[in-house]
């Protein structure tokens, strides 16, 4: 975030004394733990009075002690590897197809206007939409998983990198022309660098697209995973499992956004300003 | 090559690409004669026949009423959020970890919940869903937008003794309005997907319902028809919101053009 842009005086750039900022710091890490502290101690009370029975909303306590129960359970472990699965595969084949794809149509002027209406017009449509059709065609099974999460990643990589491929400072491609610089050069070394933070975002947003579309697919098609372990405790009515496990595929779509955050900052430290304007 | 023909052949290419996918499409299901994939002649007259406009009142209109009222909960209530929170840093504080999660989680996964929360399998549920997840795109892109204003002009505004609510109204709003319009466009996608999957999980109407009935009865045309209707309905909603932003924005457009950044 930008953090430069707070809409705040900035006292801290004069300290008059440790003591503000220290408090500052303490608060920073304090008020965030307090807000998830209630939140959790109003969703135990809110089950526990009564005011939703108990049958629609276990407990908080109930629905983490589930939790802890699943995660003692092998079969856990495995279905979560295998949502994770479904995610990954369906990313890197994203990016392979989408990055190259969109190199040669952001850097072509003329096949770039030949595609775009296609692209445009398949880019809005809902994947999930294309559900039934897997399930009659591929079947239930881990390939129709990866290639719905595929598809749904593919086309914001693919519209980052045109973006990006595009937005390169001209002055800076001309210049690495004057100065004799091949086709393939200029792109090793001007095109491809300036475009890795478009494309960068391209895969955040991919990312997210893939998890909730790797999941569908498990809940609707029945492909191993989270998502089928969901469908299956709803069939039952364990609504403690049922709130367990979205709790947990909560956890892992957190834990995916912090790895990309922190992998983001080792990534693109070397570009602050592009990334910056590519926000 | 002059420039003129080459921007006439650019032209032609941005016509012909599209018209020769669909003529390979139709060559390929002809030749193909695969169930799974009808000539698309017949998912045309098919699409013709389900929507235009026979089962459009009974099956289009719901859909369309469900993405349309949670978006719009969403953007109200994104908004009014959106606004202290970006301005106040402490407020911002407390709800990013809720915020962080809970846009984090893919929107099937709260499907039974909603249903047992809700007691509903109906617009209830269904705007709720669409609501909740819609909400976080626009929350956080107008956070992002109000935090973005120059605090010079803030701080202008306070010193020439304008009001905190003639702030927020004539200098906060508008300049984080671009940002909170692109927070809007990702969730009305996000809007249509939800929809979608909930009418595909339960329901007894929408164009979701038709694809799981179809999808039951292993009836291919009607199935593919819904596919294009989804996808027809995803690119008509996004064109349509595009052209209301040109519209509102102008301003800010011609802003930007006339600035030296």
């Amino acid at each position: 975030m930008t953090e430069a842009l707070e809409v705040q005086p900035a006292p801290a750039a004069v300290p008059a004394s440790a003591g503000p900022v220290r408090r500052d710091r303490v608060l920073t890490v304090l008020v965030p733990l307090v807000s998830v502290a209630a939140a959790l101690l109003v969703w135990e009370l809110v089950s526990r009075t009564g005011l939703i029975s108990q049958r629609d909303l276990p407990a908080m306590s109930t629905a983490f002690h589930e939790l802890w129960r699943l995660m003692t359970t092998r079969a856990f472990w495995v279905d979560y590897l295998e949502t994770l699965r479904g995610w990954a595969l369906g990313i890197v084949l994203a990016t392979l197809l989408a990055v190259p794809i969109g190199i040669v149509l952001g850097s072509s002027d003329f096949l770039g206007s030949a595609f775009r209406v296609p692209i445009e017009f398949l880019r809005p449509i809902p994947s999930a939409a294309l559900i039934p059709v897997l399930f009659l065609t591929l079947g239930t099974n881990v390939k129709s998983e990866v290639f719905l999460a595929t598809f749904g990643a593919f086309w914001p990589l693919l519209v980052q990198t045109i973006y990006g491929v595009r937005d390169v400072d001209p002055v800076t491609s001309d210049t690495g022309r004057s100065f004799g610089l091949g086709r393939t050069e200029r792109l090793y070394r001007i095109t491809l660098p300036s475009a890795v933070p478009y494309v960068w975002t391209g895969l955040r947003i991919a990312s997210t697209v893939a998890l909730i579309l790797a999941f569908t697919a498990e809940l609707f098609m029945g492909t191993g995973g989270l998502g089928q372990r969901l469908n299956v405790a709803d069939s039952f009515g364990l609504y403690d499992q049922v709130y367990a496990i979205a709790l947990a595929i909560g956890f892992l779509g957190i834990g995916i956004h912090l790895a990309l955050s922190a992998l983001e900052r080792r990534v693109l430290r070397w570009h602050p300003s592009q990334r910056a304007s590519a926000q | 090559m002059s420039g003129r023909t080459y921007r006439a052949l650019k032209i032609g290419a941005e016509i012909a690409v599209p018209i020769a996918i669909l003529i390979a499409w139709q060559l390929w299901t002809v030749h193909a004669q695969d169930p799974n994939f009808p000539r698309l002649s017949t998912i045309l007259v098919e699409f013709k026949d389900l929507w235009l406009f026979s089962d459009f009142g009974t099956h289009v209109v719901p859909s369309l009423k469900r993405i349309l009222l949670g978006f719009g909960i969403a953007t109200v209530l994104g908004v009014g959020l959106g606004i202290p929170l970006g301005l106040s840093r402490w407020t911002r504080a407390f709800a990013m970890p809720h915020v962080e999660y809970w846009r984090a989680m893919p929107p099937p996964a709260l499907l039974p919940i909603s249903i047992v929360l809700l007691h509903s399998i109906g617009d209830t549920q269904k705007v709720a869903l669409i609501a909740f997840f819609c909400l976080f795109p626009i929350l956080l892109n107008t956070m992002d937008g109000v935090r973005a204003i120059d605090p010079t002009l803030i701080e202008t505004a306070r010193s020439y003794n304008v009001p905190r609510w003639e702030r927020i109204r004539r200098l906060v709003v508008p300049g984080a309005l671009p940002q909170i319009a692109a927070g809007m466009r990702t969730s009305l996608s996000l809007a249509v997907i939800i929809m979608v999957v909930a009418e595909y999980f339960s329901s007894s109407s929408g164009v979701g319902y038709v694809l799981l009935i179809s999808k039951n009865t292993f009836e291919f045309a009607p199935m593919w028809a819904a596919i294009l209707l989804i996808g027809v309905l995803g690119y008509a909603l996004n064109v349509l919101f595009l052209l209301a932003e040109r519209r509102i924005l102008a301003w800010h457009r011609g802003w930007r053009a006339a600035s030296p950044l």
